[in-house]
């Protein structure tokens, strides 16, 4: 069994608002070992963008972050000295897979600029707190650069690197995100819906590409996404979020196979297939500024019992590896 | 009205002349012996006057011309734009001066190129947003069922463009104020012995640096009023439209 | 596009020229007795009438105007009794050089104080730079230049009152003062120059200064939200770099489109400012053409403002696809 990379434990985020506090994240917990792909599984608004930018700690400066730890490779991230976050962790040894890989380049600069931008600071070959960016390291970034270009299978990357980011098209343009994820050799990727702006028949592509270069390298991906299939084509195991909490992390068969959470249960029912008609799940995501008592979800939930209202469920483990927050849970 | 001595706008107390300032006459008197306090109150009922039916001028010939090159949005649309953009490429108060040189100094005169000379914005504004609304669902539903482009232009296009319009005309009646005092700076406003700011600034400067006040008072009041009238416009563009005031603060 | 852009040039030059002539020749009842000035007689404004063709049909009157124009004749000063066109490119440098100063000015302050508002939004220094702007949109600029002159010049005696310069200023080389006694070697002069130079140009630039900061300060607000600040934040790219190279070449493609617009403000406000200082400029020899009721030289003046003004637009649009990619 491969050891622990990344440990959320307990940790809540609320962000203060006009109208309230929203309690975006509710003690959550999450690990993710060495290598391996994580799905991050739930509906719009559920808090998965919030995890990972709490992770990669680029939240607005209205939230708060409260918890135990966010225990990466040894390191506490919500203790760590922000101006060493900022130039050995974040975009170093964590990098980040943008959902819009449209706005995530800026306009007015050439791909290329950008992408030395980013090794000037993040190259692996940088020392400690160098400043400047000399000739011979901007020699072996290049080519180091073009090699991984030609690796995410984008033709001509010289010719590329010269190109502004509106004259590409959305495939290649994430290709590119993906390429400069990999570029500073990271132990961790951070994907946040990464080809949710694609086109469906390049999003299979990219998602086959982003699991091979990651085994390949041992490096491991914290993929956020609303879509089941995509989580089945690329994941090891799945964690399930629903307003702001994690109910169910399970290896991917026992996840599809035999899902233990309700929600999970209506979450797959609700998945297209051939002759059965498609099918929602009733009601609506609560307000997180007035999160429902006891377990989020009882307001929706048809398994839902008086001691659903009253209190948080129990982590309980229905099968080796999986661990489900549910007062029902182990009935599945 | 508040004004203390409201004689003093055409009468002369040369004994009281360049008195500075007292508790009787707040800002001083002036070459004439006018309570300066009081003449700019008058001042203060020509100015707005002067702003007002100008800026409306130019809202009712540059609204119009707005509307209907954006909602047609052909060539005659163009040709309309590129009218405006000549009437930009002249600065304002330049054709004001010419306008005023020509027709000479008076109050009418100065109105006249006012609004000559700002209707363009307008136009411009008016354009650039029925451009954006022109294809929304609500003003295609309404060309769909049948409506006539006037009342389309009329009754839906308007109202939605209106707060845009309404911020631009009230910071529009502060520059007019500032520009309307510089014609009347320069001996191109109203003529003597009107209260007008401008002129009073340029009156007071062959008795500078003693009567400081002279100077000081009419400067100050179109400070204040372009300022208001500013501000005005700016809290109107908070309160009318909540996506530019709304910052990025949002989760 | 920039192409595009050089075509319009001549039409809207030729409608400059007709608004131009109608308002000199089409408003006024009788334009030759305006020519002529209010004491003159019958028989002047006759023979003025003949001598520029008033008697003649307008169309011709127009095509005429427009001829002359184009071959560089603005007519003859009825003041100077010099051609007009000579009279304004010998002024034209004491006005290029004094907004060029200004301009330079409103940039070098109005950027950063614009960079810095935004970053610390609702701080106190933003408060203090709203304040300015807001004040220097609102103050009439002669007013200020006369409360300049009072303070600095009257009281403290810092600087003189008016005037490009004492006596004469250095040999002709470009006409611009400063520049002049750079390449003559001649420091005093520049030093009087510059003493001369200060403050026409901080009354020329705070209109521009506070349109500058206000501009930027939207413009950078606006991209600091943009995906691409947020992708290189969380790439731990340092922030310094993000704004000083990324975000303000973003903000400021904002703030390019309104130098046009400033500039324009600051040939206007040359007018103003240029009478109350006495500077011997394109705007000081407007208003002494007013005053002398000088027909053709006001004319005139009107149309190379408006010639300068479409200028620096096209500067600025090319500027602009240069700036950004996504127009070429």
């Amino acid at each position: 069994m491969h050891p622990d990379l990344l440990s959320v434990q307990d940790v809540s985020v609320s962000f203060s608002t006009e109208g309230g506090t929203a309690h975006v994240l509710d003690a959550v917990s999450l690990t993710l070992r060495l290598g391996e792909i994580m799905g991050l599984v739930g509906e719009s608004g559920c808090g998965k963008t919030t995890l990972a930018r709490t992770i990669l700690g680029a939240l607005p400066p209205n939230a708060r972050v409260r918890g135990a730890a966010i225990s990466f490779d040894g390191r506490d991230l919500l203790t760590i000295d922000p101006r060493e976050a900022a130039s050995e962790i974040r975009g170093r040894a964590i990098t980040f897979v943008p959902q819009d890989p449209f706005s995530a380049f800026n306009p007015l600069f050439t791909v290329g600029d950008q992408i030395f931008e980013l090794m000037r600071w993040k190259s692996p070959d940088r020392r400690p707190f160098e400043a400047g960016y000399n000739r011979a390291r901007r020699r072996s970034d290049r080519d180091r650069a073009l090699t991984l270009l030609r690796r995410v299978q984008l033709p001509d990357p010289e010719r590329l690197l010269k190109k502004y980011p509106h004259e590409l098209s959305g495939g290649q343009r994430q290709r590119l995100m993906i390429a400069m994820a990999l570029l500073p050799e990271p132990r961790l990727v951070i994907a946040d819906e990464p080809t949710t702006a694609l086109d469906v028949t390049i999003q299979a592509q990219i998602l086959m590409l982003l699991r091979q270069l990651a085994v390949e390298r041992g490096v491991s991906v914290l993929l956020t996404t609303h879509d089941l299939g995509t989580a089945w084509e690329i994941c090891d195991r799945v964690t399930v979020m629903y307003a702001g909490q994690t109910l169910e992390t399970a290896p991917i068969d026992a996840f599809f196979q035999a899902p233990a959470l309700p929600y999970t249960r209506l979450l797959l029912d609700s998945l297209p297939s051939g002759e059965a008609p498609l099918r929602g799940i009733p009601g609506e995501v609560p307000s997180l500024v007035s999160a429902p008592s006891g377990c989020r979800f009882h307001p929706r939930c048809p398994s839902a019992s008086e001691v659903c209202r009253v209190s948080r469920p129990p982590l309980s483990e229905p099968g080796p590896g999986h661990w489900v927050r549910c007062h029902h849970g182990l009935v599945g | 009205m508040l004004a203390p001595f409201p004689q003093d706008v055409d009468t002369y107390h040369l004994p009281r002349r360049l008195l500075g300032p007292s508790a009787a006459n707040f800002f001083g008197t002036d070459r004439m012996g006018g309570d300066i306090f009081s003449r700019l109150l008058f001042g203060a009922r020509l100015t707005i006057l002067i702003a007002v039916i100008a800026t409306s001028a130019a809202v009712l010939i540059g609204v119009p011309v707005g509307l209907v090159a954006g909602y047609y949005n052909n060539r005659f649309s163009d040709l309309l734009m590129r009218v405006s953009d000549v009437f930009l490429a002249v600065p304002q108060i330049v054709l004001a001066i010419a306008i005023a040189q020509t027709l000479g100094p008076a109050i009418h005169n100065v109105i006249l190129a006012l609004s000559i000379t700002y209707w363009p914005y307008w136009a411009r504004l008016v354009y650039a947003e029925t451009r954006s609304v022109r294809h929304e669902v609500f003003i295609e539903a309404a060309v769909a069922l049948g409506a006539s482009p006037l009342r389309v232009m009329v009754l839906h296009v308007l109202p939605s463009i209106a707060s845009s319009v309404i911020v631009r005309t009230t910071i529009g009646l502060g520059g007019t104020i500032l520009v309307a005092a510089a014609l009347g700076f320069l001996g191109l406003g109203p003529p003597p012995p009107s209260p007008e700011w401008g002129r009073m600034i340029a009156e007071s400067r062959e008795f500078l640096p003693q009567a400081w006040w002279y100077a000081a008072a009419p400067g100050i009041a179109i400070l204040l009023v372009v300022m208001g009238f500013n501000l005005l416009g700016d809290g109107l563009r908070d309160a009318l439209d909540p996506k530019l005031s709304r910052g990025n603060d949002a989760p | 596009m920039i192409a595009r852009r050089c075509l319009w040039m001549p039409p809207t030059l030729f409608g400059l020229l007709l608004i131009v002539f109608t308002v000199s020749h089409v408003i006024p009842s009788d334009p030759a007795r305006v020519m002529a000035g209010e004491n003159a007689s019958a028989d002047q404004v006759a023979s003025i009438r003949h001598q520029y063709g008033l008697d003649q049909p307008l169309p011709m009157q127009f095509l005429r105007y427009v001829k002359d124009v184009i071959e560089g004749d603005m007519g003859t000063s009825l003041f100077t009794q010099r051609p007009v066109a000579e009279d304004l490119l010998a002024r034209l440098p004491a006005t290029l050089e004094l907004a060029l100063f200004a301009m330079a000015f409103a940039v070098l302050a109005g950027v950063p104080l614009g960079v810095v508002a935004a970053l610390r939004r609702n701080s106190w220094l933003d408060h203090v730079v709203r304040v300015i702007t807001v004040a220097g949109l609102a103050m009439a600029a002669f007013w200020l230049a006369i409360l300049l002159q009072l303070l600095f010049s009257m009281w403290l005696g810092l600087t003189p009152v008016q005037g490009r310069i004492n006596g004469w200023g250095p040999d002709p080389i470009t006409g611009f003062f400063t520049i002049d006694a750079v390449l003559r070697g001649d420091w005093e002069t520049l030093g009087q120059a510059l003493r001369h130079l200060v403050l026409p140009t901080m009354t020329l630039a705070l209109p521009a200064v506070a349109t500058i900061v206000r501009f930027t300060r939207a413009g950078m607000i606006n991209v600091m939200s943009s995906n691409f600040v947020f992708y290189q934040t969380a790439m731990g790219i340092p922030r310094r770099r993000i704004v000083w190279k990324y975000l303000l070449r973003a903000a400021l493609i904002g703030t390019l489109t309104q130098i046009g617009l400033i500039f324009g403000n600051l040939i206007a406000g040359a007018v103003v400012v240029e009478t109350v200082f006495d500077w011997p400029g394109l705007g000081s020899f407007a208003v002494n053409s007013i005053l002398h009721s000088d027909y053709n030289a006001v004319m005139s003046f009107t149309v190379f403002a408006g010639v300068m003004f479409i200028l620096t637009n096209l500067a600025v649009d090319i500027a602009q696809t240069l700036l950004d990619p996504r127009g070429r």
